[in-house]
């Protein structure tokens, strides 16, 4: 049911990659979880994934905020969501002024071609996101061993 | 639960360094199935949490959306001499944990 | 007469070697290694030596190495003690000079186990095997594989050959359908490798773990829709030892990353 909901509040979710990238609906009930409603903005946050993946069960992912990382002005978490997944939430990054540097890379599991959305709360209460389509192809031989 | 750490074994007080880990785990999302087709229950680790001389710097809530074996790089301020000390939970309620010493001059 | 017997010996050597040499259907200076067929992520990750998730068992055979087991308390670093084992993973598959059987590492390390060790053998595709036999690999990065397939390993080879040109399965194919008349050409979304052994065990992102060649045997195997044959079946031996001989030259790269 939230999965629904999600492909409905963005619009064009199931648009072939390179299309026009649809907005992140802040009222959608799993980004709502993070923001509590309030508006999420396109920018400062840039989201690295390949454009053609090797194999969906690891694609690397880089997900980097222009922040200064200072006491006074620092990313609070990061929000990174699939729109085909089975599990749409697929993990969160929680910073802070100690991290220097608001960059994180790690390996993902894709299931299928699709867009993936990061959205990053910064210390000042607002979110910012950004989203990128990716074409997950299948492997040719079934494995039963 | 084995993992490998990487992280420069000496710094500058103030540079920010680069962490590394990867972790053993088969990260099973549940929805395989097994060769008599009875599904394969979900084991993932669900926290992964790092504490730089005992204060949190930074944790993970993951799911099955990373892959096997997971493997996260982030950031990290280099204050003081000490420990990065890593810890994980998964479904079954196993821990691991897993640590690296730094020499931070200046 | 003896320089007569000599010089024919010799003639009879240059003779099988330039006959398997144009029995080669790769030639040695268009030999690729399955890297050279994967997409930029997974070769930059093989590349990687921190984040190959191979590397995880590799680290732990460095581990297993040293830890005693069996009725002896002995460990592999107790008889092998500081010596190099630097370039024997790439001999291998070989025949054990003191039995005459034909040995993969596997076969080797178990045979080590029970006889020296007197410890338990290792299950295939088990953690520990799998963990020993990428490390022993490992130690040979670099090094070009280089099996013998003369004296008592002819035999092997010949059987070996012949399992690699048998037609199989719903499929009717052989593995030299694929790997020696299309690689390079594509399968669905895939590019056909030239099927060469010298990165295994290898980390599969179909199986998310590690596995032995065998185990990457018997998925061909399974995608032809053949039967696959046990673990340990000599059939593989026999062909790990031919796919050896094929890839000869090529360096070993263990741990791998495979689709």
């Amino acid at each position: 049911m939230k999965r629904r909901d999600f492909l409905a509040g963005a619009a064009g979710a199931l648009a072939l990659p390179g299309a026009a990238l649809a907005q992140v609906d802040p009222l959608d009930p799993l980004v709502r979880a993070a923001t509590n409603g309030a508006p999420v903005n396109k920018g400062k946050v840039t989201l690295v994934l390949p454009q053609l993946a090797d194999n969906g069960n690891s694609v690397p992912i880089r997900i980097t905020v222009d922040s200064p990382m200072t006491a006074a002005d620092y990313v609070k978490s990061i929000h990174l969501y699939s729109e085909r997944n089975p599990v749409p939430n697929m993990a969160n990054f929680y910073l802070g002024p100690r991290a220097g540097k608001a960059e994180i890379n790690s390996r993902v599991r894709l299931a299928g071609s699709q867009r993936v959305t990061a959205v990053a709360k910064l210390s000042d209460g607002t979110f910012w996101y950004d989203a990128a389509p990716i074409v997950v192809t299948l492997s040719a031989c079934l494995d039963e061993s | 639960m084995p993992a490998r750490i990487q992280i420069p074994r000496e710094a500058r007080r103030g540079e920010v360094i680069e962490v590394r880990i990867l972790i053993q785990h088969p990260m099973e999302t549940g929805y395989r199935h097994d060769d008599v087709g009875h599904l394969i229950k979900r084991n993932i680790i669900k926290v992964l949490s790092c504490r730089y001389n005992g204060v949190e710097v930074f944790r993970a809530d993951l799911s099955s959306g990373i892959a096997a074996n997971p493997y996260v790089q982030f950031y990290t301020v280099a204050e003081a001499s000490g420990n990065l000390e890593f810890t994980w939970v998964d479904d079954e309620g196993q821990q691991g944990a897993e640590r690296q010493a730094i020499a931070v001059k200046g | 007469m003896r320089r007569a017997r000599a010089w024919l010996a010799l003639a009879a050597v240059l003779a099988a070697c330039t006959a398997l040499a144009q029995e080669r259907a790769i030639p040695p200076g268009e030999l690729k290694s399955g890297s050279a067929f994967l997409g930029s992520d997974l070769r930059a990750l093989q590349n990687d030596d921190f984040a190959n998730p191979g590397m995880l068992w590799v680290e732990r055979g460095e581990k297993l190495w040293s830890e005693p087991a069996g009725k002896k308390t002995l460990a592999c670093a107790s008889c092998h003690k500081d010596q190099s084992m630097r370039g024997v993973a790439a001999s291998y598959p070989k025949i054990d000079k003191a039995n005459g059987k034909l040995l993969n590492l596997e076969r080797r390390i178990n045979q080590c186990r029970t006889e020296r060790m007197v410890a338990e053998p290792l299950r295939y595709e088990s953690e520990e095997l799998l963990a020993l036999t990428a490390y022993l690999a490992r130690q040979s990065l670099g090094v070009p594989i280089a099996a013998r397939i003369d004296g008592a390993a002819r035999a092997h080879f010949e059987t070996g050959r012949a399992a690699y040109h048998l037609r199989r399965g719903q499929m009717n194919l052989s593995c030299a359908h694929c790997h020696d008349a299309q690689w390079g050409k594509r399968l669905l979304s895939e590019t056909i490798s030239q099927g060469h052994p010298i990165a295994y065990p290898a980390y599969r992102m179909e199986w998310q773990t590690m596995g032995s060649l065998e185990r990457r045997l018997r998925a061909c195997l399974s995608g032809i829709r053949a039967e696959m044959l046990p673990y340990g079946s000599q059939e593989y031996l026999d062909l790990e030892l031919f796919l050896a001989w094929r890839a000869q030259g090529l360096p070993i790269e263990t741990p791998g990353v495979r689709r």
